[in-house]
C-alpha cells in the first residue's frame, strides 16, 4: 500500500502548448526522452559510417553506390579515398562517444529516471536541464556540419592528437575548419554535460524523499550519481584542451606546436608548444571519459539483474565501493594511453599499476553479479538477456586489458587491432548492450506500451553472435601485427584480408539487426500492448507511478520510502515475492 | 531460451579460445636481444587472461543453465562464503595477479627503456615526415652533421636539411632504406620532421612514437638476418597506411657492402 504523505508540495502547473511540452520542456522526463531520440540518431548515424569504413577495408576500390551525394571530393566515382577513409572513422567514433555512449546511458535515462527513483518531482535547476539538452544537440549539429563544409570532417581521429588536429589545413583535407567544427563541437559538448551534472548531483543529495536514505537508492542511481561527480571533472579538462585547439587554429598561438615543423617543404609559424601536452590533457578526460561511458550501464545491468533474478545480489554496498574505486582510479590510468608516446618511460611504469588495480573492483563487480545468480529464480525476457550479455561482453573486453595494462606488452599492441577490439568489447558493446538493456526494461514506463518479446529476443541473439563475430577477430588481427587507422593493408597485413571481409560480412548483419529493435520501438511505441504500472514486479519508486507517469511525476502526492530497493525473495501480504520501497508492510523472509 | 544462452555462450568462449591455443594468429618471430622477456610477458598473460576469459564466461552460462525455469516457490539459494567470498577472490586471486604482471612486466620493460645504449653502438638516425622514413647514417667521422629545417626540400631529396659544406655533414649518408648488421647494437635516433609518427618493427619488439619537438631514441640488437618492415602507428594523415620502409639486417660484411654502395649515391 502506498504511505500519503500530507507534507505540503510545491507544485506547478503542467506545460501548455505544443513547444513547452514537447519542444522546449523543462520536464526531466521529456528531457530524457529527447536524449534519447539524440543518442538514437547519433547511432544509427554512426553505424552507418561503420558499416563504410567496414565495407571499404574489406574491398579498398569498392564503388559504394550514392557515396559521392555524401563527397564528391572524398568518394570520385563512389570509391572512397584514403582520406575519407579517416574522416568518416573520426566521426564514426566522436559520434558514438560522445553522443551515444554518454547520451544515452547517463543522460537520457538518467534524466528520465533518476528523480522519480528518489521519488522528486523533478530536478532542482530545470531550465538549466532543458539547456542542456539543447546545448549538446547544437554541439551534435557542429560536429555534422563538418561532413558538409569546406573539405570535409577532421581525419585525426576522436583522439585528434596534435600537431595533426593543430597545424590547420597544411596537414591534410579535414584539417583546417573539419579540426576546428570539431573541437567546437567537443566543447559546447561539454559545457551541455557540464549543465547536467549541475542537476544529477543536488538531485541525489537532496531531492530525496522522505525515508529514501543514500542506502536505499537503486543501483543505477548511485551509477548515474558517480558517473555526474566524473563528468564533472572529466569535461572541465576537456573543454579548455579544445578551447586552446581553436586557439592554435584561429588565433596563431602554438600550446600543442612545438617549433622547426616542415609540412609540404613549409616551415610552419609555431614556436614553444608541446606536442604531448595535448595527449596529457586528452587522456586526463579520456580516460575518465570510458567510464563515464560504461558506470551507468553497470548500474543498469545491476538494478534489471535484481528484478529478474527476484533476489538481491550478494553485496548492494560492494557494489557501490567499486564504482566509486573505479571512479576514483580513473584519474590515475589515463597514461596508459601514452605509454610508448614519448613520456618518461618511468611514468609509464607508474600509469601501469593504478591500471592492473582497477582490474580489481572491476572483477569484484563481475563476480558479484555472476555469484548472485546462484540459488536465484531467473527470469528470461529481453531486459534480462541483454543483462547477462552484459556480463558476458564485459568480461571479454575487460581480460584484452589485461595485456594492454602492461606496457612491455603494449609495445607490441599499441596502436594495433588488439586496442580497437577491447574498447569496442569492454566499451561500445557492453554500453549498448546496457542501453538495449534499459530500454526493454523501461520502455513500458516510459511511454505506456510493452515492446514487443519476440522480436526483443530474436534482436538479443543476432547482436550478441554478430557483436562476437565482429570483435573477437580485430584481437587475433591485432597479436598478427595489423595496424589501426589504415585505410587498406599492405605489405605483411596482406594476408588478413580475408579476416577483414569477414568482419564486414558480420558487422553489416549485426547492423541490419538493430532496424529490428528500431522497428520495435517505433511500432510498440504506438501499437504496443499497453503496459501496466508494474509489468516486471519490480520495487523501485517508478514502478509506483502510472505508465507513463504524469507530468509531476508523483500526481502531487510525496513518497515516503520505508525499504531498500532490493526486498525481492520474500514473502509478501498479497503472496508476491517482492515489496515495493514505499509499502509499509514488514518483510518476511520467503 | 535460458539453456540456448549457456550452450551459445560456451561455444562463444571455446570458439574464441581456438585460435590463440592453436596459435593461428600471432606475433611473428622474434629477432631482438630484449625480446623474450616480451614474448614471456606476453604467454603469460595469455594464461591468465584466457583462463579468467573461459572460468567467466563457463560459470555464467552453467548458472544461467540452473537456476533459470525454477518451479514456482524454489528456494533462494546462498553463494557459499556470499560477497565476502567474492571479495577476499577478488583482492587475493586478482590482486595478486595482477601485482605479479606489473613487476614481472617491469623487467621486460626495463630491459628496453632503462639500459643506456652500449658505448660502441651504431648510432642511426631516422626522420618521420609525411609520408616517409628516412635514415641517415654519420660516415666515417661518426658525427651527424646539423639539421636546418629551413633548408628541407623534398623535391632536391634533401629530406633532413643538410648543408653538405658542413664538415660533420659531407660524408653523412642519407638512405631511404634502412640496413644494420646483425648481433650488433644499434642507437636509434628519432626525429619528426613534422607530425606524430610511430616507428613499429613487430619481429624487433620495438614500438616507439616519433614526437615533434623531442628527440627521442631507441636501441636494440637484431639477431637474425631478413627483411623486415617498418610501419608507422601513428595516425599522420592520408598516406598513414602506406608510410614504410624496409629494414634489412644483413651480415657485417654485406652491411659494409651496402653502406659503401649507399655513400657512393650521395
Amino acid at each position: 500500500m502506498h504511505d500519503m504523505s500530507t507534507e505540503a508540495v510545491h507544485h506547478h502547473a503542467p506545460p501548455t502548448g505544443f513547444i513547452r511540452k514537447y519542444i522546449f520542456s523543462t520536464d526531466h522526463k521529456v528531457i530524457g526522452k529527447q536524449y534519447y531520440g539524440l543518442g538514437l540518431v547519433a547511432v544509427f548515424t554512426g553505424m552507418v559510417l561503420s558499416w563504410l569504413m567496414r565495407l571499404h577495408l574489406g574491398w579498398t576500390s569498392l564503388a559504394i553506390p550514392g557515396l559521392h551525394f555524401l563527397s564528391s571530393t572524398g568518394a570520385p566515382g563512389n570509391v572512397m579515398t584514403p582520406e575519407y577513409y579517416l574522416q568518416l572513422m573520426t566521426m564514426h567514433a566522436t559520434i558514438m562517444v560522445f553522443f551515444v555512449l554518454t547520451v544515452a546511458p547517463f543522460a537520457a535515462f538518467g534524466n528520465f529516471f533518476l528523480p522519480i527513483q528518489v521519488g522528486a518531482e523533478d530536478m532542482p535547476f530545470p531550465h538549466i536541464n532543458m539547456m542542456s539538452f539543447w546545448v549538446t544537440f547544437v554541439a551534435f549539429l557542429v560536429l555534422i556540419s563538418s561532413f558538409f563544409l569546406g573539405d570535409g570532417p577532421a581525419l585525426s581521429g576522436w583522439t585528434g592528437y596534435a600537431p595533426l588536429s593543430a597545424v590547420g589545413g597544411v596537414a591534410g583535407p579535414g584539417q583546417g575548419l573539419g579540426q576546428v567544427l570539431w573541437a567546437a563541437s567537443l566543447a559546447i559538448f561539454c559545457v551541455g554535460q557540464l549543465l547536467g551534472s549541475l542537476n544529477f548531483i543536488p538531485t541525489t543529495l537532496d531531492m530525496r524523499a522522505k525515508g529514501m536514505t543514500l542506502s536505499r537508492m537503486p543501483l543505477n542511481v548511485w551509477g548515474w550519481f558517480i558517473t555526474s561527480c566524473m563528468a564533472l571533472t572529466a569535461f572541465a579538462v576537456l573543454m579548455p584542451a579544445c578551447i586552446l585547439l581553436i586557439l592554435d587554429h584561429v588565433a596563431g598561438t602554438s600550446f600543442f606546436v612545438p617549433s622547426n615543423l616542415v609540412i609540404n617543404d613549409q616551415l610552419q609559424p609555431h614556436a614553444g608548444g608541446s606536442t604531448l601536452l595535448w595527449q596529457h590533457l586528452f587522456w586526463f578526460f579520456g580516460h575518465p571519459e570510458v567510464y563515464i561511458a560504461i558506470v551507468p550501464a553497470m548500474g543498469i545491468v545491476s538494478h534489471v539483474l535484481i528484478a529478474n533474478i527476484r533476489r538481491p545480489l550478494l553485496s548492494y554496498k560492494v557494489i557501490i565501493a567499486c564504482m566509486f574505486s573505479i571512479a576514483f582510479l580513473s584519474y590515475m590510468v589515463y597514461g596508459h594511453h601514452m605509454f610508448v608516446s614519448g613520456m618518461n618511460p618511468f611514468s609509464s611504469l607508474v600509469f601501469s599499476f593504478p591500471t592492473l588495480i582497477i582490474t580489481i573492483p572491476a572483477t569484484l563487480i563481475v563476480l558479484i553479479w555472476i555469484g548472485s545468480l546462484y540459488g536465484s529464480r531467473l527470469r528470461i525476457n529481453s531486459a534480462s538477456l541483454f543483462a547477462l550479455g552484459f556480463i558476458s561482453m564485459f568480461v571479454a573486453g575487460g581480460v584484452s586489458g589485461f595485456f594492454l595494462a602492461q606496457p612491455s606488452i603494449d609495445i607490441m599492441l599499441h596502436a594495433t587491432y588488439f586496442v580497437v577490439g577491447h574498447f569496442h568489447l569492454v566499451m561500445a558493446v557492453a554500453a549498448i548492450f546496457g542501453i538495449f538493456t534499459g530500454t526493454y526494461f523501461w520502455f513500458p514506463k516510459m511511454f505506456g506500451r510493452m515492446m514487443n518479446e519476440t522480436l526483443g529476443k530474436i534482436h538479443f541473439w543476432l547482436t550478441f553472435v554478430g557483436a562476437y563475430c565482429i570483435f573477437m577477430p580485430f584481437h587475433y588481427l591485432g597479436l598478427a601485427g595489423n595496424v589501426r587507422r589504415y585505410q587498406a593493408f599492405v605489405g605483411y597485413m596482406e594476408p588478413l584480408i580475408p579476416i577483414h571481409k569477414f568482419i564486414t560480412v558480420a558487422a553489416l548483419i549485426t547492423g541490419a539487426a538493430q532496424f529490428i529493435f528500431l522497428y520495435n520501438l517505433i511500432h510498440s511505441r504506438f501499437w504496443g500492448k499497453i503496459a501496466p504500472e508494474n509489468p516486471w514486479e519490480c520495487t523501485s519508486l517508478e514502478w509506483t507511478v502510472p505508465s507513463p507517469p504524469p507530468y509531476d511525476n508523483f500526481g502531487g502526492r510525496h513518497p515516503v520510502v520505508y525499504h531498500d530497493p532490493y526486498q525481492y525473495g520474500v514473502e509478501s501480504e498479497n503472496g508476491a515475492d517482492y515489496i515495493m520501497q514505499d509499502s509499509t508492510e514488514t518483510p518476511k523472509e520467503a | 531460451m535460458a539453456k540456448i544462452f549457456a550452450v551459445t555462450l560456451i561455444l562463444i568462449a571455446i570458439g574464441s579460445a581456438i585460435p590463440i591455443i592453436w596459435h593461428i594468429w600471432e606475433p611473428p618471430a622474434d629477432i631482438s636481444t630484449h625480446g623474450a622477456l616480451i614474448d614471456e610477458q606476453m604467454s603469460e598473460t595469455m594464461a591468465e587472461a584466457g583462463l579468467s576469459f573461459l572460468a567467466a564466461q563457463f560459470v555464467l552460462a552453467i548458472f544461467v543453465w540452473i537456476f533459470s525455469n525454477r518451479p514456482k516457490g524454489a528456494k533462494i539459494g546462498h553463494f557459499p562464503g556470499g560477497a565476502t567470498a567474492m571479495v577476499l577472490a577478488g583482492f587475493l586471486l586478482v590482486g595478486t595477479e595482477v601485482i605479479a604482471l606489473g613487476i614481472f612486466g617491469s623487467r621486460a620493460w626495463a630491459s628496453v627503456y632503462f639500459q643506456p645504449p652500449a658505448a660502441d653502438a651504431m648510432p642511426i638516425q631516422v626522420q618521420a615526415g609525411q609520408f616517409a622514413f628516412y635514415f641517415r647514417y654519420p660516415g666515417p667521422d661518426g658525427k651527424f652533421g646539423p639539421m636546418h629545417p629551413n633548408l628541407i626540400n623534398e623535391a632536391n631529396l634533401n629530406f633532413f636539411g643538410l648543408d653538405y659544406n658542413e664538415s660533420a655533414t659531407k660524408d653523412d649518408i642519407v638512405t631511404a632504406e634502412m640496413a644494420i648488421p646483425v648481433n650488433r647494437e644499434v642507437h636509434l635516433l628519432m626525429h619528426s620532421k613534422d607530425l606524430g609518427h610511430s616507428f613499429y618493427v613487430p619481429e624487433l619488439r620495438i614500438q616507439q612514437d616519433f614526437v615533434p619537438g623531442l628527440d627521442l631514441s631507441v636501441h636494440f640488437t637484431a639477431t637474425k638476418i631478413g627483411k623486415y618492415e617498418i610501419v608507422c602507428t601513428q595516425l599522420c594523415g592520408l598516406g598513414h597506411y602506406n608510410m614504410r620502409a624496409y629494414l634489412y639486417v644483413y651480415s657485417q660484411q654485406d652491411f659494409d657492402d651496402w653502406l659503401k654502395k649507399e655513400a657512393a649515391l650521395q
